[in-house]
This record gives structure tokens, C-alpha cells and sequence, in this order.
């Protein structure tokens, strides 16, 4: 290990790369972002990359135009339009948001103001950030990066540490470059074995999650990591850090591989020759030492392990899609399941496999990149949509669209009965504009089945693209081993 | 500079809400709008979904439209509040309405920082001691009033017992002081600039100029 210590101004140590104690891919990289040790657990860290959407970053900027002050490093903040637009055919910048029009064109007139990259809703590089930015190879491996937004993790697929702030932070990233942030406890989430076929990262994060509950990593940063993770695809760590935060994480990451090079090399944003090999070598560093210590451990073995979703209003609420609705009395907090049970008009004991859709939603930061669309296309080329049921299909980018587009996708989708639309968060949340109507039931390959978050008194199912593509054949949630 | 309320000690009303998993929604919908982009005017957005019919009337039955809860100064309430979206107009819209300070026994972590940001306290307590203060300030013979005390740590609802909570000294002292966090790192300067320069020389291609491609790449 090289040895790069220096002492500042304020008599605090740098302790890069000093220390021979066994230290995981969390540690490490924290401790190359530390600019000053503050007081209790506090460093203040270096933040690489701060990304910004429309939906909070005309407000983030503008506060720092208010406060007379500049942004620290604009070439270290970029921007793309993904909240608020609309995902309909032939959008432009009006949006069926009430009042998005506001938010699109003060982050346009801010971003342009200050001299921050955007991705504008006409450009081909646009689509929901958690997608974009690792698509455009802005987000790097050992980067810190923060965004006003919870799924931010999402990131950690490409072994970086990446979380979600509120507005006033990312005011303070923006004008300073740096948060004074507490180092969060670790977690190492292992999965072990093999799973089923056409069980997914999603079917994977949700076990984890209804194993350790919707809390159960509160505080901590998880890394994933064992035989099940390194078989997976860099697009589906990014599925499983994504939902690292409906488990209470900070963030999740996985150690950069060979797998994950692959994946950056030839990006637009990242480093090419010399810088590449250099770049390249560093990342590999990054991986978990031997025997590097975690304050919580938690191993699952995936071997068997069946497609999952949720039952109830909590990504805690999983279980395999060929089980059953469980009992509240079974359950750890009786009351709220009873509850979700009311909201998700379900009773105790019944198939899930028996339960009838409306509608079938592919989209959104957890499951919408190429690979997710290929999956459910897989599933779906040759069939139509049950009778009845509103399938649409959000592509997570401009670009990803477009590739699908390439190869065919589209078709496929189409040609079963699904709606094929622009990038953008969509009907992933409920902000006044697009919406299921009340009542509805849905099978949706995103991250939140929170009471209305797809629109008021909508009723949502999270699950992979595979069962999502099969229940939206089928017209009732569905097993897709059974396609 | 922006400026948020100090908070040293705060007495009045709380009100239980003490379901778990409230998110940031339930808080503060995301369909609501304020006139203009700014960080104010959040008062009707909060619990909008349960504090109002869809005609926009007070639902009698939700907690903050009864007396006394209506004026509210805390919010007891249950683990894992504040989790999901990092809207921080949650946190705007329980300050707007009045609200000082949250106790739980657990928060979601950016809805906490979000709090400490905005001068509001997030005070959380261990499970058993939580239930015994909410047993306290909210049984049938109790007023529902609390005190909580940032100088001692100290949070008691009237006639009841002291409990003492734990917050990291950094957070207390910017909520004392009501301080500017970013003209407190701003002081560092010559730390940031200084590490940058290592930073550059260690890792180069952390610092991208901009790109020349003008589109990405078309394999997702
Ligand atoms: S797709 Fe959904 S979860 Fe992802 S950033 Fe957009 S609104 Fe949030």
C-alpha cells in the first residue's frame, strides 16, 4: 500500500491509503474522500459528482445564487430531466405535472445560468439520473456522489458511494463540494447459491428485505457481495443497491471487477488510454480486504430461491409469488399489515398467484435499463396482454430506449399490447399529473408500494420485470417460470 | 445568510401519531405545490392526504385537526419515520405548521439530517423508553404537554419524568445556534482546495472536463 500522508491546515490528518488494517470497499473509499476529520464520527468528505434533477435542482441552485455564492466546481455537477416530464409520445416541454412547467424551466434557466451540463429533455443523453449518469459514465467507481433523491444508491452498482440528500445539503455540496457527514455503520449482505430461473436482483433485494425489514439496515451502508452478486450483471447490482434504502440503508455498493471495467470502458465520460489503465487499476484496489470488518453480517442463501412480491404497502411485504397472503397475526407488527392488507383490498390465506391486475408498469431507476426490458421482452415476444389490463413501458433513458429500439424491443412490447413511451420517472410516483386511477391494481418493476404512490389509492405490487411481464400476460400476478 | 431557528427549549402540545413507517409522502404529498420555488409556504401540505377530504376539508378524525393537537409543537411517533423520498418538504411542512421537534425511536436518515438542517429536533429515543413517554404525555389523565430540553438533553412530559436522549454534540450545537452550516465549511476553503490538489495528482480522472461526445453510447 502506497503511503500519502499529509497534515492541513486545521492539524487533522489525511488518512488515504495510509492504514494496513484490513478495511472494506466502504472504508476505503471513505477514507479517500476525507478532506477534514470534524468532531464526533463527522468527516467532512469530498463529494465527486453532484447530480441534479429537475424536480429539486432549480431550487438547490437557485439557493445558491441567493446566498451570494458560486458553485465550487462546475464541471463536477451535472443535470438531466426526469421528474417531472412527460412520458407520453411526442412530449415536449409541457408536462401533465400541475406546476412542473415551474420546476423544468428553472432548472433549465439555472443550470444554464451557471455553467452546470444538463441532459434537457430533448437531448439524447436524457432519462432518469440513477440510469444516466453511471449510462454516460459520469459516475465512476470510488466516486462519493450525492442527489436530491432516496434511490441515489442505485449508483453502487458501479462501486461508488452514493446517497440521497434533501435540497439544503445539496445547496451545501454544491457551493462547497463537500458534506460533513457521519461514517455510517457497515453491513455485509451476502448471497450465497444459485438462484432459480428467471429469479432476478429484484427477487433478490426483496428477500433481503423482507428478511431484515424495511428498517432493518437503518444507518448502515450495505455491500453486497458472494457467489450470487458476483454472477450478476453491473445494470443488476444497480437494481439491488437502488432498493438498498427501502431496507433504512444510507447506500449499498458493490466492489468494483473485472465485470464492472467491462461495463465503463469506452463510456463517454470515462477515462481513456493511460488514464484508463491507471483509473482502472485503482478500482480493482478497491475491492474488500480479506477478513475487513463489518459491523453486521447477514447471509442468504438464494439457492432456490423463487421470483418475489409484495403483498402489502412496504417492501418489507414480499414473499414468493407462489405462496400466499400471509396472516397479520404471523407477522411482526400485526396492526400495520392489517392495514396494508385494508389498502391492498387482500385477505389472509389467498393465492397470490389468484390475484387479478388492471395494469402492468415496467419503468423506473430500479428496472428499466436495457437488460431489464430484454428480460421481460423474453417473456412477453409472441403473446398479447390480457384482456383489460393497461400495460405501459417507460425506458430508464433516451438511450436505452433508443437501443432497444435497435434491436427490436420496442416491437415486442407493442406488438404485446404494451404502451412504448419517452424516459422519465413517469408513473413510477404520483405528482399530481399521471396516475392509475384509484383502485387500480398493479404489477410494477418499481421500488415503493407505499399507499398512493402511484396515484391515489392505487394499489401496487413490486416485482421483477419478468413477473411483470408475465402477470401483465397473464392478467393476475404470475409465476414467469411458468412461461 | 440563511439562518434557522435556534432551538434551546421547547414546551407545549404533542401529539401521537405512532403508526410505523411514515414516509415522506404520507408527510408531505408530493402533489402539492407551492406557489413559487421556494423552501416556505408548506404549511397545508403536511399529512395533506390524512388531514384533508378531497375537497380540501378537515377530516375530524385525524389527529392535528382535534384540540389540542392542533397546535402542536412535537410529534410523537413511531420507528422508522420520515423513511423514503428525500423530499425535504417534509420536513418544511411540519416546520411551517409549527412543529419543533419529532420523537422516534428510529428515523429515516435523510429525513433526520433533513430535520437538523431546518432547525427542527429529531429525537429519538430506545423502543421501551419512547413508549413509556408517549404513555406518559398521552394517558387519559395527562395534558398532553412535553418538555424538551436541548441544553441538558433532557425531554419530560409534564409531571412525568426526566428521559434523558443522546444527540451527536455537532448536531445539538448547530441547533443551538441556529448556525450556517455552509459558512461554517466555507472556513475550510483552504482544506478543500488543498486536498483537491492531492486528490487531482492521486486521482485525475476524478476531475472530468467536459465531454467532447456529444451523444452516449447506444447499448444500455
Ligand atoms: S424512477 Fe421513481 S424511484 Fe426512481 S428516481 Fe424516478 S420517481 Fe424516484
Amino acid at each position: 500500500m502506497t503511503s500519502d500522508t499529509a497534515t492541513t491546515a486545521t492539524g487533522t490528518t489525511d488518512t488515504t491509503d495510509t492504514t494496513d488494517r484490513p478495511r472494506s470497499v466502504i472504508d476505503k473509499i471513505w477514507d479517500q474522500h476525507v478532506v477534514a476529520e470534524l468532531d464526533d464520527d463527522t468527516s467532512l468528505l469530498h463529494i465527486d459528482r453532484i447530480l441534479l434533477h429537475d424536480r429539486s435542482g432549480g431550487l438547490a441552485l437557485r439557493a445558491v445564487r441567493d446566498e451570494g455564492r458560486q458553485l465550487f466546481d462546475r464541471d463536477l455537477v451535472f443535470g438531466t430531466m426526469d421528474h417531472v416530464v412527460d412520458t407520453r409520445p411526442g412530449r415536449d416541454d409541457r408536462t401533465p405535472v400541475p406546476g412542473g412547467a415551474m420546476f423544468i424551466d428553472a432548472f433549465r434557466a439555472e443550470a444554464r445560468h451557471q455553467g452546470v451540463t444538463l441532459f434537457d429533455i430533448a437531448d439524447p443523453r436524457q432519462g432518469i439520473s440513477h440510469v444516466v449518469f453511471p449510462e454516460q459514465g459520469i459516475a465512476l467507481p470510488g466516486t462519493t456522489m450525492i442527489c436530491a433523491d432516496s434511490h441515489t444508491p442505485t449508483l453502487g452498482g458501479i462501486g461508488a458511494l452514493a446517497w440521497g440528500v434533501g435540497v439544503t445539503e445539496c445547496e451545501h455540496a454544491l457551493a462547497t463540494q463537500t458534506l460533513a457527514i457521519r461514517r455510517p455503520a457497515t453491513m455485509l449482505a451476502r448471497f450465497e447459491g444459485t438462484p432459480g430461473d428467471r429469479v432476478v436482483a429484484k427477487d433478490l433485494i426483496l428477500a433481503l428485505i423482507a428478511s431484515i425489514g424495511a428498517g432493518g439496515a437503518t444507518g448502515h451502508a450495505i455491500e453486497f457481495a458472494g457467489s450470487a452478486i458476483s454472477a450478476l450483471g453491473v445494470e443488476a447490482r444497480m437494481t439491488l443497491c437502488n432498493m438498498a434504502v427501502e431496507a433504512g440503508a444510507r447506500t449499498g455498493v458493490v466492489a468494483p471487477d473485472e465485470k464492472l471495467l467491462d461495463y465503463l470502458k469506452g463510456r463517454p465520460y470515462a477515462p481513456v488510454g493511460p488514464a484508463w489503465d491507471q483509473a482502472a487499476r485503482a478500482w480493482l484496489d478497491l475491492r474488500s480486504d480479506h477478513a475487513a470488518p463489518y459491523d453486521r453480517t447477514t447471509t442468504l442463501q438464494v439457492d432456490g430461491l423463487g421470483p418475489q412480491v409484495t403483498w402489502g404497502t412496504s417492501p418489507q411485504h414480499a414473499t414468493g409469488i407462489d405462496s400466499f397472503v400471509p396472516h397479520p397475526d404471523e407477522l411482526a407488527d400485526p396492526a400495520a399489515a392489517r392495514r396494508a392488507l385494508d389498502y391492498m383490498d387482500l385477505r389472509p390465506g389467498t393465492a397470490l398467484s389468484s390475484v387479478a391486475i388492471d395494469a402492468a408498469y415496467l419503468g423506473s431507476c430500479t428496472n428499466a435499463r436495457l437488460s431489464d426490458l430484454r428480460i421481460a421482452a423474453d417473456v412477453l415476444r409472441g403473446h398479447r396482454v390480457a384482456e383489460g389490463v393497461t400495460a405501459i413501458c417507460v425506458p430508464g433513458s433516451t438511450a436505452v430506449r433508443r437501443a432497444a429500439e435497435a434491436e427490436g424491443l420496442d416491437r415486442v412490447f407493442v406488438d404485446a399490447g404494451f404502451q412504448w413511451r419517452e424516459s422519465g420517472c413517469g408513473l413510477c410516483f404520483y405528482a399530481g399529473g399521471d396516475r392509475f386511477p384509484a383502485g387500480a391494481r398493479v404489477i410494477s418493476s418499481t421500488n415503493r408500494n407505499f399507499e398512493n404512490r402511484q396515484g391515489p389509492g392505487v394499489r401496487t405490487h413490486l416485482a421483477s420485470p419478468a413477473t411483470v411481464a408475465a402477470s401483465a400476460l397473464a392478467g393476475r400476478l404470475a409465476d414467469p417460470r411458468e412461461r | 445568510m440563511s439562518t434557522v431557528q435556534p432551538f434551546h427549549q421547547v414546551t407545549g402540545i404533542a401529539a401521537p401519531l405512532l403508526r410505523a413507517n411514515i414516509d415522506t409522502d404520507a408527510i408531505a404529498p408530493s402533489r402539492f405545490r407551492p406557489a413559487s420555488l421556494s423552501k416556505y409556504g408548506y404549511e397545508a401540505a403536511l399529512f395533506a392526504g390524512l388531514r384533508f377530504d378531497e375537497d380540501g376539508a378537515e377530516r375530524p378524525d385525524f389527529v392535528l385537526n382535534q384540540p389540542p393537537y392542533r397546535n402542536a409543537v412535537a410529534l410523537v411517533v413511531g420507528p422508522n419515520f420520515g423513511c423514503g423520498s428525500s423530499r425535504e418538504t417534509a420536513v418544511w411542512a411540519l416546520r411551517d405548521f409549527g412543529i419543533r421537534a419529532v420523537i422516534a425511536p428510529t428515523f429515516g436518515s435523510i429525513f433526520e439530517t433533513n430535520c437538523l438542517r431546518n432547525g427542527l429536533l429529531p429525537l429519538s429515543l430506545p423502543p421501551a423508553e419512547h413508549q413509556r413517554l408517549a404513555d406518559e404525555t398521552f394517558a387519559p389523565t395527562a395534558s398532553a404537554h412535553l418538555t424538551i430540553d436541548l441544553d441538558t438533553c433532557r425531554v419530560a412530559a409534564a409531571d412525568g419524568p426526566q428521559h434523558t436522549f443522546t444527540i451527536d454534540e455537532r448536531s445539538r450545537r448547530q441547533l443551538l445556534s441556529g448556525l450556517d452550516t455552509i459558512g461554517e465549511t466555507l472556513l475550510l476553503r483552504e482544506t478543500i482546495t488543498r486536498f483537491r490538489t492531492r486528490d487531482r495528482h492521486r486521482r485525475p480522472w476524478n476531475y472530468p472536463t467536459r465531454s467532447t461526445t456529444p451523444e452516449g453510447p447506444t447499448d444500455g
